[in-house]
């Protein structure tokens, strides 16, 4: 497997207790909000450390685990189809929403998206596993990677 | 199969009054997911967390396969508060449905 390396990190709140040494903080914050607030409010800081990580990076991932040892199924799809689709691993910014309770709720928000995985290239929502899947299998996905410049074209001049 | 339990039976009716679908198939995948870290956190989740909704809708003509998701999930938007986890989404207009009825669907 090309996904021995994680790319995961903290993106909104860095929780003291799990995080593993190769997650590093990012932009950690004291997680003071209650559950309730947490869910049903977006502040303009998570969503702004949001705006900036999707759109200063090509291709996001937020999900379940880390893309060499995914927590979830979906999450794990997602992955298997980027290794597929031949993304390289240091193109992949993935982040594990189970070591964020903050980001795993402000990420839905700002997708207005209710589940997790969700994938992101050059800022724009593609979707979750479904839609990652159906892309896939349509030809879509790789001719939006190679658009980008995530993966090189096999045949020139389709 | 065991009879459908409370949260099925409402997706069913709210599927049913927004989409008035002329196909509609949902199915638990619960149980095969109670193992899984965020469920183990919830003590195996209750039974209803994860399903698989198929359906065939006029509505979804024209419409690409995010926008069909989002009133799907809009639709829902209450069982997902209230604890729904996950849900495979097979949304297909009338036409796509009819080109696709000979193959075998899951």
């Amino acid at each position: 497997m090309s996904f021995a390396r994680t790319f995961t990190r903290s993106l909104l709140s860095s929780s003291p207790r799990t995080l593993p040494s190769n997650s590093a903080s990012f932009l950690a914050r004291p997680s003071s909000l209650s559950l309730l607030q947490r869910q049903r409010h977006l502040s303009s800081e998570s969503r702004s450390k949001i705006d900036n990580v999707v759109n200063s990076n090509p291709l996001v991932l937020f999900m379940k685990g880390t893309p060499s040892l995914p927590q979830c199924g979906f999450s794990r799809a997602v992955c298997q189809i980027l290794e597929v689709q031949g993304v390289p691993e240091d193109k992949i910014l993935a982040f594990n929403c189970l070591e964020d309770q903050e980001l795993r709720e402000a990420i839905k928000e700002y997708s207005s998206w209710p589940t997790i995985p969700q994938l992101y290239l050059q800022g724009e929502f593609v979707g979750g596993c479904d839609i990652v899947l159906q892309m896939h299998q349509s030809g879509e996905l790789e001719k939006m990677l190679a658009e980008m410049g995530l993966v090189e074209e096999e045949v020139a001049g389709v | 199969m065991s009879a459908p339990g409370p949260l099925e039976t409402t997706i069913h009716e709210k599927i049913t009054a927004a989409f008035n679908p002329v196909h509609l198939s949902i199915s638990n995948d619960s149980a095969a997911h109670r193992h899984h870290a965020p469920m183990r956190a919830q003590g195996g989740g209750n039974g209803e967390t994860h399903f698989t909704v198929q359906l065939v809708s006029e509505r979804f003509e024209g419409l690409r396969a995010i926008a069909r998701h989002r009133l799907v999930n809009d639709t829902l938007k209450q069982e997902f508060a209230d604890g729904l986890h996950a849900l495979v989404i097979k949304a297909k207009s009338p036409k796509e449905w009819e080109a696709t009825e000979s193959k075998v669907e899951a």
